[in-house]
């Protein structure tokens, strides 16, 4: 009996592992077969899926939905950029680490305040101290370079092992960086499929269900959603560290509610209630704004209209709508 | 040995007094049955001891430690445990992770973060050991929303008992199943309490479940104890028969 | 020029109109809370929309040529249009996730306020829109030497006319009885015959005509620019969490404590406006979680 559950734990476990390696392989064989442009785009995608699943561990896993995740994106961005400011272009190494213990603080000190508060208090206080940042950044201009933003040059990476210069600088700086996303990519998946299956991950699931029997069994329920916030926040700074040497330039818009919209948004359109919604989710989104940011002006009345309609239709996103029509074709054979 | 003990216990909401000088002893090792009308207070006494509310006055004495205004996390590590009327479980989480929860929440290891919750191989083999000792070994792998009523019950003693607790509470542990599954329960409920050397205080309504798995029996009525004594005792009890029937009490 | 005592006048007088606004923002939030047991995030877009409709109509009217003095009644009909965008909204986006997931009504509230904040932006364009000509209308007056427009007292007295019928809608009304019953336990009042849907929406409609009136009487004192939703619905919740979600005393003190310490702060720490105020809602959240008066 009790193989019979081990096997087939491992059975799916070794079907995960397949399925995440095939792709692993395709993202590595990328460069060969794209262009620049392309690459570029799956740099934003990978970025974009390292802030949903940030995201996502304090929405799908804590039960916690919040409305300002844009600020720890936009600090981690901030914070690359007044490094350069100060101390000049770096390898990308000091700004990660540089980066990563400044968002930690952050979130942690934002956590801390919102914690506190129930769904709807915490959600609009989440959403208050993002725009109380996003002005604080907006008024602050000789720090921040207000409205203007400020500009971030091409880093080298592995610490200043690897430089770009000259004409095809850029083309390579892009293949180069490609690479060293994904690494850091997989890394965070694999430090978050760790943490959401850890006992740690199994608590934060039960706070989410059921509070009160959570308590009584002495879980301290506001612990562990600190944690969470912390954890939470740290990966979407990440992504913004990453993200603002690619870009060339971060401004205020990074913090602003529409940027925290947007980020919701992606864990609903991938599926906020397992763990690859938020990736499917990122990569989807990144190349869905892309283009339709090409086609219309109104780029936030479609995603509002499309959010709203996501909520009535398809809630359980495009991940959970593919494990349906998954079973139900299981069923039928 | 008085494993629980308490003094003069008051609450009040508004005008009624759920909880009117309350002195309530609780030997070791007893299999406890509280009852009485709705609105009694039962489930307020209950509350009370499990930290679930605040007295008004009184105090609280586990193993001769006040406990009084212990907070719930600390009153749950110096050996208390409960279930709800209404079965309370982490319906998303598996039967199985329901219990290891527990499990892991008592050893202090549901901080822990940088290890799979599978690969603690002590957490599971004891986890294993509980659904097995409830009947519920075959159901694992299922998440708790989806079990039958009857299961629910049992999983939420079960989840309360995996904290391995000195005093458990058991909030109507049979309600809303059948007459059938009502003995099951109850078979199941008690020797894994008793064979698990547990103290136990059942809320429950049924009297034929209660005259039959309890050692003692303790009546309440409008905030107060009306009898106290072994089912024999209180079957002979006038007052409680009148409670029972609806007719006024004896003067 | 003015002495003290005239400049702090104005300064309580400039208090005064912003807290009418934000006590009908917030009373409209309370009174949707209260009676539904929701937040619509979207409810500071809604009093944007009143702001820019009514400046819009202002603005329709000049050009056909109205008397100025009719033009007054663009602002109930500003109101009038949110109320009736509400009592759209609720059946259709609302209602089907009173049930479900706390999450799933924030997620569609929020989708709503990047509808809307689009969609004012895609009438309206970018550029603010004023609604002067209507302020004009009404003389200069002197407080001790400085010039204060009259208007602004027409803002404050339609603060104070809303508080009143509001109050003596809720508890002097038959409706007010039913918004209650159906607030302090829904199934109650269903099982005693009131239709539950028809004072959800009845309800909804009066929130938003409330946001909405907030907007239309503050856009001829200031104009309406892209962005005024969301710092409202931030604000309103600083109103709500100081005075407690779902209490109408709770939204008239709140609104008066933060719009006095707002004027306050401006003149001292312009830079940190929002700031001071969330040191204070901050400070209110750690000593009372529910407010003053909150039924949350």
């Amino acid at each position: 009996m009790k193989s019979d559950i081990h096997s087939l734990r491992e059975r799916s476990l070794l079907k995960l592992v397949a399925a995440a390696a095939l792709i692993l392989l395709i993202l590595i064989l990328v460069p060969s077969l794209v262009g620049t442009y392309q690459m570029q785009l799956l740099i934003y995608g990978l970025v974009t899926a390292i802030a949903a699943l940030g995201f996502n561990l304090l929405l799908g896993y804590t039960g916690l939905l919040s409305f300002g995740h844009s600020a720890y994106f936009g600090i981690g961005a901030y914070t690359v950029a007044l490094v350069v400011q100060h101390l000049g272009p770096h390898s990308m190494e000091i700004y990660i680490l540089i980066g990563i213990p400044t968002v930690a603080i952050v979130s942690a000190l934002f956590g801390y305040i919102c914690v506190r508060h129930t769904q709807i208090f915490f959600g609009i206080l989440t959403l208050a101290i993002s725009q109380v940042v996003y002005s604080l950044v907006l008024k602050l201009y000789w720090v921040t370079g207000g409205s203007d933003g400020l500009r971030v040059p091409r880093p080298s990476l592995l610490l200043g092992l690897l430089s770009f210069s000259g004409p095809r600088g850029f083309q390579q700086f892009v293949t180069s960086y490609y690479y060293y996303v994904l690494a850091i990519f997989v890394v965070c998946v694999i430090f978050m499929w760790v943490i959401v299956n850890s006992p740690f991950g199994k608590t934060l699931q039960a706070i989410r269900d059921n509070e009160i029997r959570a308590r009584f069994l002495g879980i301290r329920i506001r612990r562990f959603r600190w944690i969470s916030f912390l954890i939470s926040g740290t990966f979407t700074g990440l992504a913004g560290i990453l993200w603002v040497p690619l870009n060339g330039l971060t401004t205020p818009d990074v913090l602003y509610w529409t940027f925290s919209g947007e980020i919701v948004f992606t864990a609903l359109l991938g599926g906020f209630r397992n763990f690859t919604g938020p990736i499917v989710g990122g990569m989807v989104f990144t190349y869905l704004r892309t283009y339709a940011v090409a086609t219309t002006e109104y780029w936030q009345l479609l995603l509002g209209v499309v959010l709203v309609t996501l909520v009535l239709v398809l809630p359980t996103g495009i991940v959970g709508a593919l494990a349906k029509v998954g079973q139900s074709l299981k069923g039928k054979s | 040995m008085i494993l629980l003990e308490t003094v003069n216990l008051r609450k009040q909401f508004g005008d009624t007094r759920a909880c009117d000088g309350i002195n309530f002893v609780v030997n070791e090792g007893e299999f406890l049955s509280l009852v009485g009308s709705n609105g009694a207070g039962k489930t307020t006494l209950v509350n009370l001891i499990s930290a679930h509310l605040q007295p008004d006055s009184g105090q609280i004495l586990l193993a001769g430690r006040d406990i009084t205004f212990m907070p719930v996390a600390d009153r749950i590590k110096a050996g208390i445990a409960r279930s709800f009327q209404i079965v309370n479980l982490f319906d998303g989480l598996s039967v199985f992770d329901n219990v290891a929860l527990s499990i892991f929440s008592r050893e202090g290891k549901a901080v822990k973060m940088a290890s799979l919750a599978e690969h603690d191989y002590e957490v599971r083999r004891e986890t294993v050991e509980v659904l097995g000792e409830f009947g519920l070994s075959s159901k694992t792998e299922i998440p708790a929303g989806g079990l039958a009523q009857g299961e629910r019950k049992l999983l939420d003693v079960a989840v309360a008992y995996a904290l391995r607790p000195r005093l458990l509470f058991l909030d109507e542990p049979t309600s809303g199943v059948s007459t059938h599954e009502k003995a099951q329960i109850m078979d199941t409920v008690s020797s894994v309490v008793r064979g698990g050397h547990v103290t136990a205080v059942v809320i429950e309504h049924d009297m034929d479940v209660v005259f039959r798995y309890s050692d003692r029996i303790v009546m309440m009525h409008e905030g107060s104890f009306l009898a106290d004594g072994t089912p024999d005792e209180i079957r002979a009890n006038k007052d409680v028969a009148s409670i029972l029937l609806g007719a006024p009490l004896a003067t | 020029m003015g002495g003290p005592v005239a400049i702090l006048t104005i300064q309580i007088l400039n208090s005064l109109l912003y807290a009418s606004v934000l006590f009908l923002i917030a009373a409209g939030l309370s009174l949707i809370f209260g009676v539904m047991r929701i937040v619509n995030l979207a409810h500071g877009s809604l009093y944007a929309v009143g702001a820019y409709v009514t400046a819009w109509l202002v603005g329709r009217g000049i050009a056909l040529g109205v008397p100025l003095g009719w033009l007054f009644l663009v602002l109930p009909v500003g109101a009038l249009s949110v109320a009736l965008i509400g009592i759209v909204i609720e059946p259709l986006l609302l209602r089907p996730f009173y049930r479900r997931a706390e999450e799933y009504q924030l997620l569609v509230t929020f989708g709503l306020i990047q509808i809307l904040e689009d969609l004012m932006r895609l009438i309206w364009g970018g550029t603010p829109l004023s609604a002067d000509a209507l302020m004009d209308t009404l003389p200069i007056i002197r407080i001790g030497g400085l010039l204060y427009p009259a208007y602004n007292l027409v803002v404050i007295g339609i603060g104070i006319v809303a508080a009143v019928a509001l109050w003596a809608a809720i508890y002097h009304t038959k409706f007010g009885v039913m918004l209650r019953a159906t607030s302090q336990d829904r199934r109650m009042a269903s099982a005693l015959g009131l239709n539950v849907g028809l004072v959800y929406v009845l309800a909804f409609g009066i929130g938003c005509f409330m946001a909405g009136l907030g907007g239309a009487i503050v856009v001829p004192t200031q104009a309406a620019v892209l962005g005024m939703g969301i710092d409202a619905l931030v604000i309103a919740f600083v109103v709500v969490v100081i005075g407690g979600l779902g209490s109408l005393k709770g939204a008239l003190v709140g609104a008066v404590i933060v719009s006095f310490v707002r004027t306050a702060g401006i003149q001292f720490f312009p830079e940190l406006e929002l700031a001071v105020l969330y040191l204070i809602a901050a400070l209110v959240l750690l000593v009372r979680p529910t407010g003053l008066f909150g039924t949350a």
